[in-house]
């Protein structure tokens, strides 16, 4: 798998990651958003935190289509449980919240889990490229 | 009752999560490679390849059923079940819809990867 690919899967990661991170502290800021008041929600926008974090969690979709696009699901899946690990040291590290073992363990299974999967062909089935293949056919006519 | 409401919505998250990324990935993987394609035809053309995919936007409908059934099953139950038990039953059902209805060769190895994952999601999610 060539670097670029290996660079969607962590910018998928990362921006998954980032993405809650940014929204739960923007929505501990917020506070609670009341039903009656709905319209609220559109307050909360314009909370920094909010914004970027919703920008990042665009990006984490961009990015999980892309690693789609060249990569099977079963694939992707495994990878997207990284982002769990990289909140949780968000967490450790940004919010300064105490993980207790039962939480490494989490990570650790995460990791194995990701570890595994990362030394697998990254697609197989029986549909390959047909938009892509039909093009390089074309040019190389 | 509330239980088996909770349940409900569970399942029903679940199900629609698995379904949207099944169509999410049926529809990228019949759209080709992007980095390709953006390279060959550049990124207007790619971004409208994209957006002309009916298949995607079902995957994407999926999964915003997915998201309201997992808002009102956290207006019922505990976070600590709902999150949990959504969250990490959607990695085993992926690997199944991944086998059956992609055909993708999910081996053994993907099997064990894709069972360290679901417990540690669970732990995290749990605690």
């Amino acid at each position: 798998m060539s670097v670029r690919k290996y660079l969607v899967i962590l910018s998928m990661m990362l921006f998954g990651a980032g993405g809650d991170a940014l929204l739960a502290r923007g929505m501990k800021q917020a506070g609670a958003i009341d039903i009656h008041h709905i319209l609220n929600i559109f307050v909360v926008l314009a909370n920094p935190y909010i914004l970027f974090g919703i920008v990042s969690l665009l990006i984490f979709m961009w990015s999980y289509m892309t690693a789609l696009s060249f990569a099977d699901l079963s694939y992707v899946m495994p990878a997207t449980a990284a982002s769990y690990v990289l909140m949780t040291l968000l967490s450790i590290f940004w919010l300064h919240e105490h993980v207790g073992v039962e939480r490494w363990s989490g990570i650790l299974f995460i990791v194995i889990g990701v570890g595994l999967v990362a030394g697998e062909p990254h697609r197989t089935g029986d549909t390959p490229e047909p938009e892509v293949g039909v093009e390089a056919a074309e040019d190389r006519r | 009752m509330r239980v088996l409401y909770t349940w409900l919505c569970i399942v029903i998250t679940v199900c629609a999560a698995t379904t949207g990324d099944v169509l999410l990935a049926l529809a990228m993987r019949r759209i080709g490679d992007l980095g390709e394609l953006r390279r060959r035809r550049g990124f207007l053309p790619m971004l409208l390849r994209v957006l002309s995919s009916g298949v995607l936007f079902a995957g994407v409908f999926f999964m915003a059923i997915a998201f309201f059934s997992n808002l009102v099953g956290l207006s019922w139950a505990d976070l600590s079940v709902m999150g949990p038990a959504s969250a990490a039953l959607t990695y085993i059902t992926n690997a199944l819809a991944a086998k059956f209805f992609l055909k993708e060769d999910v081996n053994r190895r993907r099997w064990l990867a894709t069972m360290f994952v679901f417990c540690g999601v669970l732990i995290l999610t749990h605690t």
